[in-house]
């Protein structure tokens, strides 16, 4: 399959490779897909608790090189954003961003989905209700 | 090179002696023309542009000559007779006319057939086709080690069994079938018994008396031979096997295959034969070495890596192994200048795994993770060194990146986790 540079930078050089303290109540952590489907993406969060700025972020992904680059660049891309920011990163934006052909939309599918779990991970634990980081978001 | 040491494609030192990239290590899809075979087509192109079906000058005789030729280096690679050779334009043509045309011409016996689950698509695409007109197929299934259980194809045989269809070396994992066990059956039990043999001919021992085959596809790109040439080997006597013919136009080939025939193919298809009948021994012996190096290389430096498909009863040049926490496409994008097979089919529209490997009951996680290695002919020592070298990298690096392989690593169980599948 022929990829765009972006997808082979982020297959040659990934961003943000590594696990962070699951128990902390700083990080969340979003585990999406399954080893059958043939891609598997974690991705954390270290989320400052004053300001809600996403300040680290890691992964670790099995899967083709469509889905590691579309994690890759979602842990830049949420990186010193605001989780309510966070959240509106859109699958159609990675797609974009790396071009990503018709069928491997799936990855950046994926993609959303950790970051929207990693996100509901550090929301639970912290009790944080979904007004909450809607008024947070609106500062 | 990033902070964690990540792949790195373009190799800064000197590429060992006898290497050179990209390396071509995927002979089961196709394999390189032996450049013997190339000069002996070529005066067929040029001066001896004859029609073979030619009888009245000098231009056809001549191409009548050189086809007579193949059709004798052909037999005898197979144990054959010349007259027993039809031509094709290639083995899924041949898997096409043998299943069709058996089908059609006993119809009036029975309609039943039986096949394997992990024959090539050729035959299951026509068996499905025949499926729509009628016939009842038997799609036997394969044991853990690829091999079918001869019991299994004894209870599948009823009284309206005309036709079994069992492929003599598998494609993906290079298991080959108990065919002279399977020929016998048919013999005793008086069903035609067909064999695609594409991938075994030319690389081990095929004999069509001592193995008891009736009908066998053969194809000349896989042997070093032209592309768009095979054959199809139809018994004539012991039983004499009938076909219909599925081409119509001018009745050549004994009317089984009508269509001027490819005179420089086939002589290549010939040449290819007749080099197989001299060198295979050799080349066999040379390629099981190479590849239980290469086995053994991969095996003794990776954790978490297994072999598919039963060794014993194994083609010489195959090698389909599981790289198990590393998706195939992403273990093939670091390795670009290796060309082999991926198990995973995430390249693909379905993103379905193999059918073949699935077949040996491994799971769609462990065959998204296979990858499959043809040596072939022209491949060195020195070239699995490097791609072996490379893939130990590869693995370790994508390891690293890996959710699922730190998971096993800190002894959590896989199966355990609820996996939100998509």
């Amino acid at each position: 399959m022929a990829y765009s540079d972006k997808v082979i930078d982020h297959y040659n050089n990934p961003r943000n490779v590594g696990q962070m303290d699951k128990s902390s109540s700083e990080v969340g952590t979003g585990l999406v897909g399954a080893p059958e489907c043939g891609d598997v993406m974690r991705l954390q969060i270290k989320v400052n608790p004053e300001t809600q700025v996403i300040e680290d972020a890691k992964f670790k992904t099995f899967g083709c090189g469509s889905a590691i680059a579309s994690s890759s660049l979602a842990t830049e891309w949420v990186k010193g954003k605001t989780v309510a920011e966070a959240l509106a990163i859109s699958n159609t934006d990675i797609v974009k961003e790396l071009a990503l052909p018709p069928v491997k939309i799936h990855c950046s599918v994926l993609a959303e989905d950790a970051i929207r779990a990693a996100i509901g991970d550090w929301k639970k634990k912290n009790n944080v209700t979904e007004t909450a980081a809607a008024t947070t978001a609106a500062h | 090179m990033s902070d964690n040491g990540m792949i790195v494609t373009e190799s800064a030192t000197a590429l060992p002696a006898g290497v050179h990239l990209p390396i071509y290590m995927d002979n089961h899809a196709t394999t390189p023309l032996d450049p013997r075979i190339l000069e002996a087509m070529m005066p067929y192109f040029g001066a001896k542009f004859g029609n073979a079906a030619s009888r009245n000058h000098s231009f056809g005789w001549e191409a009548e000559q050189a086809v007579d030729k193949a059709r004798e280096q052909i037999a005898k690679l197979i144990g054959a007779t010349s007259k027993e050779i039809i031509f094709t334009s290639g083995a899924t043509e041949s898997n096409n006319l043998a299943l069709k045309g058996i089908a059609e011409m006993y119809r009036e016996r029975g309609n039943h057939i039986i096949t394997q689950v992990t024959e090539h698509k050729a035959v299951l695409d026509t068996c499905k086709k025949l499926e729509k007109q009628g016939f009842r197929v038997t799609y036997l299934p394969v044991q853990a080690d690829g091999l079918i259980d001869i019991e299994d194809l004894k209870r599948a045989i009823d009284d309206k069994t005309i036709l079994i269809s069992i492929m003599y070396a598998n494609n993906e994992i290079g298991v080959v079938q108990p065919i002279r066990e399977i020929g016998q059956l048919c013999h005793e039990k008086g069903i035609i018994f067909h064999t695609d043999a594409v991938q075994a001919v030319g690389k081990i021992p095929v004999d069509v008396q001592k193995d008891n085959i009736d009908v066998l596809s053969l194809s000349g790109h896989k042997i070093y031979g032209p592309k768009g040439v095979g054959a199809l080997y139809v018994r004539r006597r012991n039983p004499r096997v009938q076909i219909s013919e599925q081409i119509n136009g001018g009745g050549h080939e004994r009317g089984m295959r009508s269509g001027t025939l490819n005179v420089p193919g086939i002589v290549g298809l010939g040449a290819a034969c007749e080099i197989c009948s001299q060198e295979m021994e050799a080349e066999a012996k040379r390629e099981t070495e190479l590849r239980d190096y290469l086995k053994n290389k991969l095996e003794n430096a990776l954790d978490y890596v297994h072999v598919n498909g039963n060794m014993e009863h194994h083609l010489p040049g195959n090698l389909n192994m599981s790289f198990v926490y590393v998706e195939g496409e992403s273990l093939l994008m670091g390795i670009n200048d290796i060309a082999v097979s991926s198990g995973s089919a995430c390249t693909s529209a379905t993103l379905e795994p193999s059918y073949v490997l699935k077949a040996l009951g491994l799971g769609d996680d462990v065959a998204h993770s296979s990858i499959r290695f043809g040596l072939g002919r022209f491949n060195t020592k020195a070239e699995v060194d490097y791609v072996s070298d490379k893939i130990i990298d590869v693995v370790s690096k994508l390891r690293e990146l890996s959710p699922l392989y730190e998971m096993v690593k800190e002894g959590i169980d896989l199966t355990k986790i609820e996996w939100a599948a998509h």
